[in-house]
């Protein structure tokens, strides 16, 4: 039963698998995603789980990256917003996040994007107070936050595919 | 640093006991942010997530046993029927992000005062199950917790699982923050009616450096209530409620409030769960007809 040094630990990251060398045991995923595989949309703010940058999917589950030690994410698999949809590609919630000018500097954006996106994945026509419930674990501070409300009922109509 | 993945208890425990300085890592919600700040530099890791044993819950004979390594949002979605007091306070740790992550093994191996599953677990007399290769213990929830960020907890035991008996009455857990979400708690308080043995049970969180039972409270309300007509509960017994409540708490002054506040706060809590849990169980009839809360 010896206890590894990790060297190298597997994943699948939007996925695709991914061996990461070199991974010290004492970091977050959220640094393997950011230093070690150049995917820098989970943003590094605060380190204690109180801002929702990070927000991630870790086996379909709405986490905090920065939280996730790496190698508790061994064969697991992760999404992050990059893996929701790219420039050419916007998601619906994405689309409605630049439509409702819920965007301002943007450092809290893909966290929200991610958190928002699990909330229409099983709620997808959520009430004000759900949406807040939803994304109390994401700050932003810039908007005060009416927009990205605004932000989230339109991505659920988009998404339902009714008229925007 | 060394890293274990033990993939079942029996396995986590050999490495335990080989490495009693081991830290174990669960939701990581609590131990992540001590490494991240480099408040903590463990030499062994062990992570229990894999751990098959410590992710599920059963049920036999009244009790439920819950795996340490169950999160809270599994404890709102699958228990808030047979454990509404736990199920109310799982609601309001962190965010959803931490509440998919959080359990309650590390909410008793951290056991600080502001541990939000603790005064559930304690007003309803709740066991916690700890073990080693040498085999297992168990003890109350209330005794395991024993100071400011202090446990029973052996250099070579995890903790395995807690046993709570399922609900026989309304149950209510209420907490004063400076907001509504992600807060820590400044006081909380929990009251768990039995409508069978018409007894009640209380937890005062955050007003004390060990969890605390207001026992005089209990045995004061048990006599006053009218079990049999479920007549309302008259304001000056309310009122005497609470002030035996917040009488037993030793609260301190910090920032996120004072002694005299937090004692305030507890004695309006008392009064209000107590109210809120006794006309729910007017509504719902005597105990034959009691099942369970409305959802
Ligand atoms: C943003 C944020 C908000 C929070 N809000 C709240 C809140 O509102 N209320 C609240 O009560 N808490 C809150 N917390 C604290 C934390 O989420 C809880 O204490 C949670 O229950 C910890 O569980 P965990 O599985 O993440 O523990 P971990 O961080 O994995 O572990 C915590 C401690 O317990 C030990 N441990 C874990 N499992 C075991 C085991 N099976 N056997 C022995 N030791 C073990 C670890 O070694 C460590 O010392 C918050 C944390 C954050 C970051
Ligand atoms: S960086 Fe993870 S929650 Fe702030
Ligand atoms: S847009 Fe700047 S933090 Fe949200």
């Amino acid at each position: 039963m010896e206890g590894a040094e990790i060297v190298r630990l597997n994943l699948r990251i939007n996925g695709q698998p991914h061996e990461v060398d070199d991974v010290w045991e004492g970091e977050s995923l959220l640094y393997v995603l950011r230093e070690r595989l150049g995917l820098p949309g989970s943003k590094n703010a605060c380190e204690q789980g109180e801002c929702g940058s990070c927000s991630i999917y870790l086996d379909g589950q709405l986490v905090c990256a920065c939280l996730v030690l790496a190698g508790q994410a061994e064969d697991r698999e992760v999404v992050t917003v990059e893996g929701l949809g790219g420039s050419n590609d916007l998601h619906p919630v994405q689309e409605a996040f630049l439509e409702a000018g819920a965007v301002q500097c943007g450092f809290c954006t893909p966290g929200l994007i991610v958190a928002a996106h699990e909330l229409l994945s099983r709620r997808p026509d959520p009430s004000e107070s759900e949406i807040r419930e939803a994304l109390a674990g994401n700050l932003c501070r810039c908007t005060g936050y009416e927009k990205i409300i605004d932000a989230v009922s339109l991505a659920g109509r988009k998404m339902a595919g009714g008229s925007t | 640093m060394e890293f274990f993945r033990p993939a079942s208890l029996a396995e986590a425990l050999e490495i335990k006991a080989a490495h009693p300085g081991g830290i174990p890592i669960a939701g990581g919600t609590d131990l992540m942010v001590e490494i991240n700040f480099d408040k903590r530099r463990p030499e062994v890791l062990i992570d229990l997530t894999v751990c098959p044993e410590l992710q599920e819950w059963s049920r036999s004979n009244g009790t439920i046993r819950i795996g340490s390594g169950v999160s809270y949002s599994r404890l709102i979605a699958e228990l808030a029927g047979e454990l509404p007091g736990l199920a109310i306070a799982s609601r309001t740790v962190g965010s959803p992000q931490i509440r998919n992550r959080g359990t309650l093994g590390g909410n008793l191996g951290t056991a600080s005062p502001a541990g939000d599953g603790v005064p559930p677990l304690v007003a309803v007399g709740a066991e916690v199950e700890v073990a080693s290769t040498n085999g297992a213990r168990t003890l109350p929830v209330a005794e395991f917790i024993t100071g400011v960020k202090k446990n029973a907890l052996a250099g070579d035991e995890l903790i395995v699982a807690v046993h709570v008996p399922v609900a026989k009455g309304p149950q209510q857990f209420s907490k004063i923050g400076t907001r509504n979400a992600m807060v820590i708690a400044v006081a909380t308080f929990s009251i768990a009616l039995d409508l069978e043995s018409r007894t009640v049970g209380t937890a005062l969180g955050s007003s004390s450096p060990r969890p605390l039972r207001a026992h005089d409270a209990e045995e004061f309300i048990a006599a006053e209530l009218d079990w049999a007509e479920h007549t309302p509960v008259p304001a000056n017994v309310a009122e005497r409620f609470g002030e035996l409540v917040a009488g037993v708490a030793t609260p301190i002054d910090d920032v996120r409030g004072t002694a005299a506040y937090r004692r305030h706060a507890l004695g309006v809590m008392a009064k209000r769960t107590l109210t809120w849990t006794w006309d729910e169980a007017g509504r719902l009839g005597a105990p034959a007809e009691w099942k369970g809360p409305r959802s």
